[in-house]
């Protein structure tokens, strides 16, 4: 895949989210208009997040 | 104190999202076959515009228009969107528009026209509208690995083009159009933005410089005193923890201050993000107390990142880490007062 080439570097999701939900033109869409709305969106995430990555937090912070 | 950068930090750091990645990787192909494959070329069509906003799902085979960024059209920039797939898997092309030709013509003008101002595109792709209608997108967005593979898809495309030397002004994360006509007006409306944004970020990058609080939990407590029972032990140790966190707080403010003001001679703009909190932070090394982006002349790229580092070396409870360079993703607002 071509775009697999140019990630020369890893890039951490949260930085990723700060920029793309955060940053960018802001231009309303035809479809995005409750997306645009970010603080929905962030808080959508949180619920969603928890869950999924409690695991990985929890093994990342005990001390071995 | 530790610092890194990025390259060694994130080898950490992202195993949690290089885990999923993969896995989301295979769902996307997966949904590129089923949708994308058959008509990638083709205009949407064009009664897709005239209906109300329902009409978009209608077609499971129907493609609406999703926009990843603006730039000048060069032929730099066609070619390097010549091989790129976007999020859904799509093929990617520019879609010029802002072309004041007096001849009207909204297609391919003489790339040299004179005093004109340079013509502009949109980098942009057919997705299957089923997949990105407003329901989808709602959806998806809770979903977090339909988020990891967009936000990574999106960011790949425009990753490209900024490695390549092209300036760049990224669209927001799913923004999305009926069609290409709906992507022109709306992006020639705002033609006048662009221009100065485009200015400002051409030769600049992105970094990002995240502040941390690390108390040293690591160095071993001191052998428990012999005479002390274990409940005293216990809170004696609990008492250390806690002045190393408030120590560590109080110094990675501090430094974030002083960073503040030693980037800010090197940069030419600074954006505040919210600090990182939540699981997603991840393998944080503690408290993110700051999580700026400045925009920074790409000249002073190594420059920045070893004077930022630097400046915090040998703090104890400090943690910094410069990441980027990135697309100027924080500095495609209109511009805002320096602060």
């Amino acid at each position: 895949m071509t775009t697999a080439a140019v990630a020369d570097r890893p890039v951490a999701l949260i930085d990723l989210l700060d920029r793309l939900l955060q940053g960018g033109v802001v231009i309303t869409g035809d479809l995005v208009l409750s997306i645009a709305d970010v603080d929905l969106v962030r808080i959508d995430l949180r619920a969603v997040i928890a869950p999924v990555a409690a695991a990985a937090v929890d093994a990342a912070t005990q001390p071995q | 104190m530790t610092h890194t950068d990025t390259a060694t930090d994130t080898d950490v750091k992202t195993d949690f999202g290089t885990g999923i990645k993969t896995e989301v990787r295979a769902g996307v192909d997966a949904e590129i076959d089923d949708h994308v494959a058959t008509d990638l070329k083709s205009d949407v069509p064009t009664d897709v515009t005239t209906g109300g906003k329902t009409d978009v799902g209608a077609g499971a085979k129907t493609d609406i228009v999703y926009a990843y960024a603006v730039l000048r059209r060069t032929p730099e920039a066609a070619r390097a969107v010549a091989d790129l797939r976007g999020v859904a898997g799509e093929p990617i092309r520019l879609l010029e528009f802002g072309d004041d030709a007096p001849d009207g013509t909204s297609g391919a003008a003489p790339d040299d026209a004179p005093d004109r101002p340079p013509a502009l595109a949109a980098v942009v792709g057919p997705v299957p509208a089923a997949d990105f209608d407003e329901a989808s997108l709602r959806a998806g967005l809770e979903d977090l690995d339909w988020l990891e593979a967009t936000a990574r898809a999106h960011h790949a495309v425009v990753a490209t083009l900024t490695g390549r030397g092209i300036a760049v002004l990224p669209l927001r994360l799913v923004t999305v159009y009926r069609d290409e006509d709906r992507v022109r007006q709306t992006l020639e409306a705002r033609r006048d933005d662009f221009l100065p944004l485009l200015d400002r970020v051409t030769g600049h990058v992105e970094l990002g410089v995240k502040i941390y609080a690390a108390p040293d939990n690591e160095s071993p407590d001191p052998e428990p005193a012999k005479g002390l029972g274990v409940g005293r032990a216990y809170l004696a140790g609990r008492r250390r923890r806690k002045r190393s966190t408030e120590d560590a707080w109080q110094a990675a403010t501090d430094t974030a201050a002083r960073l503040r003001e030693l980037a800010g001679t090197l940069a030419v703009d600074r954006v505040a993000f919210r600090p990182q909190s939540g699981e997603l932070a991840g393998s944080a090394p503690g408290p993110n107390v700051s999580n700026d982006a400045y925009l920074v002349p790409e000249d002073r790229v190594g420059d920045f990142r070893t004077r930022v580092l630097a400046a915090a070396e040998g703090l104890p409870g400090v943690h910094v880490e410069v990441t980027g360079p990135w697309a100027p993703y924080s500095f495609s607002l209109p511009a805002e007062p320096v602060s």
